[in-house]
């Protein structure tokens, strides 16, 4: 209960922030060269002022600043994003449609990244400074240092032109119709290379973080303990150490969330998958500022909730932090 | 001294500064090698590498040469990375510096921002701050150092925090020194150099994004940019893969090099720390 106490307080907490957010997007977007109406019209093809001028009373663009700030806050407590001119659809329902891939992409590339680093991590740190961890530790700098979308372009020219192992993009065959386990299953091939482009950076942080945690404890006096009590060394690892090295990890989670979305963006525009990130590039291109506010909100928001999981999640791992309170 | 031998005797830095001064003397001979626009055309499009020995990276779609777009493009990376990240750092620095000389409500607050600038994932207000400002590479560049400050401005709150009451300042205080002397005089000299190490960590961070931003056509498209290359050899990517695949792997090398210098400087600046 009280963990559920400390978490819900750090959400509260979080409340102010996302108003910052939000207050300071909307203002920045008035700089913004041409609004809603400007893109309309040409995609139109063209319109006179009259139109314009009806067009802009129409969805409120010709109040004041504050009072559409004030209108647009207003609204957003009663979770209406606004219409989409360019998609004709509240910007809610567009974004809704849009959530689902960035998501499972998400928690696919986050597993991925986590539990690959999480080996990988300990291999280094159970052979520190001989030949596996430098080769595991020289991978996770070249990983870091690779452009995802460069990445995924190198994987589709592997796998997908020489191969034909895997599908070059999208997110599922639209060309035959599928239902139950086997539309899962095409939307898993379609994923893999997705997955693994999003994850590679991630994967080289955490299995650098996780090759350090392990390091830091194994050097801690319970573990000498451990070792003195005659466990073997699988034993100690997997019993005492994993447990205690995993906190910076889950950490991680928390801190990485805005940028696996933020990497999304790129990735999904590789491969052309209809998520989230694809959206808002979609709406930069398009000059679809409202669709660009939602998404902004909604990734805030996704950030946020991420964060709450971990502060559940860390004081599950460690009941000092419970029991301080 | 003994930080620069230290430095020396760890073989991934040094491997590390071999690369970026490599890719220092790439952008440093562009103009000398490849006097003429890398942006103009050169030849016939899309020869392959090492089959012209005028163009013995090849050449891209619309025939301009690879290997002028990649050694100009060295000057625009290590520009924007170089500026950005020296925005960044003022930034971070003067926010942390007040933020955790003065703590109470003005720290509260700064902290606050940014917070609200960590929850906003980095890459979706950069796209935001494009669509507001346009993508020149004036723009771009400081809309980069724009979103990477929140990280060094923690860290030197951080140094700020546990420097603030040590006796040499309040020594300064005694003396009748004013806050704006003892901040930047006395205490940001002594929380400096784990900022100074972690600004290559931002630098990387500051070539990967504007690359991904030109990959997607959203930075300026009339520099010879790596990452506008491989947006643009996407569209031959079935056959002609090496034009995506050239500019990637100096992204990579260039990425690469300034992480691995900024990690020897960090295990020479705390030997303590080495191998972590």
């Amino acid at each position: 209960m009280r963990i559920l106490a400390l978490a819900g307080r750090r959400l509260a907490a979080s409340i102010p922030t996302l108003f910052l957010i939000l207050v300071g997007i909307f203002l920045l977007l008035q700089f913004a060269p041409g609004d809603t109406v400007d893109a309309m019209l040409a995609q139109m093809g063209g319109g006179d002022a009259v139109t314009a001028q009806q067009l802009r009373q129409f969805y409120g663009l010709d109040l004041s600043v504050p009072a559409r700030l004030g209108q647009y806050l207003l609204r957003l407590v009663q979770l209406d994003l606004g219409f989409s001119a360019i998609y004709g659809k509240p910007v809610a329902i567009v974004i809704a449609e849009r959530l689902p891939p960035t998501l499972l992409l998400m928690t696919a590339a986050l597993s991925f990244a986590f539990f690959a680093g999480l080996v990988l991590g300990v291999l280094a740190a159970r052979r520190v400074n001989r030949w596996p961890d430098t080769l595991i530790s020289t991978l996770g700098l070249v990983f870091y240092a690779t452009p995802s979308f460069w990445f995924g372009l190198m994987a589709i020219v592997v796998f997908s032109i020489y191969l034909q192992w895997l599908p070059a993009g999208g997110f599922e065959d639209i060309t035959s119709l599928q239902t139950g386990i086997w539309r899962t299953l095409d939307i898993a091939r379609h994923l893999v290379l997705p997955t693994l482009t999003l994850g590679l950076i991630f994967l080289a942080i955490y299995l650098r973080i996780m090759r350090a945690s392990m390091l830091e404890v194994l050097n801690l006096d319970f573990v000498r303990t451990a070792r003195a009590k005659g466990l073997d060394e699988t034993r100690v690892v997997v019993r005492h150490v994993l447990r205690n090295a995993l906190l910076p990890m889950v950490t991680l989670i928390g801190l990485q969330a805005g940028t696996m979305l933020g990497g999304s963006v790129v990735v999904e525009s590789v491969f052309s998958l209809p998520g989230l990130g694809r959206l808002a590039y979609e709406s930069v291109v398009q000059r679809d500022l409202n669709t660009l506010l939602g998404i902004v909100f909604v990734s805030a928001i996704l950030v946020i909730v991420v964060n709450f999981v971990v502060d559940l999640l860390y004081a599950r791992l460690d009941p000092r932090i419970s029991a301080g309170g | 001294m003994q930080a620069v031998r230290g430095y020396f005797r760890s073989p991934p830095a040094v491997i590390g500064l071999v690369l970026l001064l490599l890719v220092i003397a790439m952008a440093a001979t562009a103009d000398w090698l490849f006097p003429r626009d890398p942006l103009s055309l050169a030849g016939r499009p899309l020869v392959w590498p090492f089959q012209n020995s005028r163009f013995w990276l090849g050449t891209d779609n619309s025939g301009r040469d690879i290997a002028a777009q990649i050694f100009h493009g060295a000057r625009i990376s290590l520009l924007i990375g170089l500026v950005a990240t020296a925005i960044a750092i003022l930034i971070g620095i003067v926010v942390g510096a007040v933020a955790g000389y003065y703590g109470g409500t003005v720290d509260t607050i700064l902290m606050r921002v940014a917070e609200a600038f960590q929850t906003l994932p980095n890459f979706l207000l950069l796209l935001v701050l494009v669509v507001v400002f346009g993508s020149t590479l004036a723009t771009v560049t400081i809309a980069i150092g724009i979103v990477s400050w929140p990280a060094p401005a923690r860290l030197t709150r951080a140094e700020f925090l546990s420097l603030r009451n040590r006796e040499f300042v309040q020594a300064g205080r005694t003396l009748g020194m004013r806050d704006i002397r003892l901040i930047f005089g006395e205490i940001l000299p002594n929380a400096l150099p784990p900022v100074i190490v972690y600004a290559s960590v931002v630098m990387a961070v500051a070539i990967l994004l504007e690359s991904a931003l030109a990959f997607l056509r959203l930075s300026d498209p009339n520099v010879a940019s790596w990452g506008n290359l491989i947006g643009l050899g996407r569209d031959v990517l079935r056959v002609q893969w090496y034009v995506s695949a050239i500019p990637g792997i100096a992204i990579l090398v260039t990425v690469l090099a300034v992480s691995l210098v900024g990690q020897g400087l960090n295990d020479a600046l705390n030997p303590r720390l080495k191998g972590r």
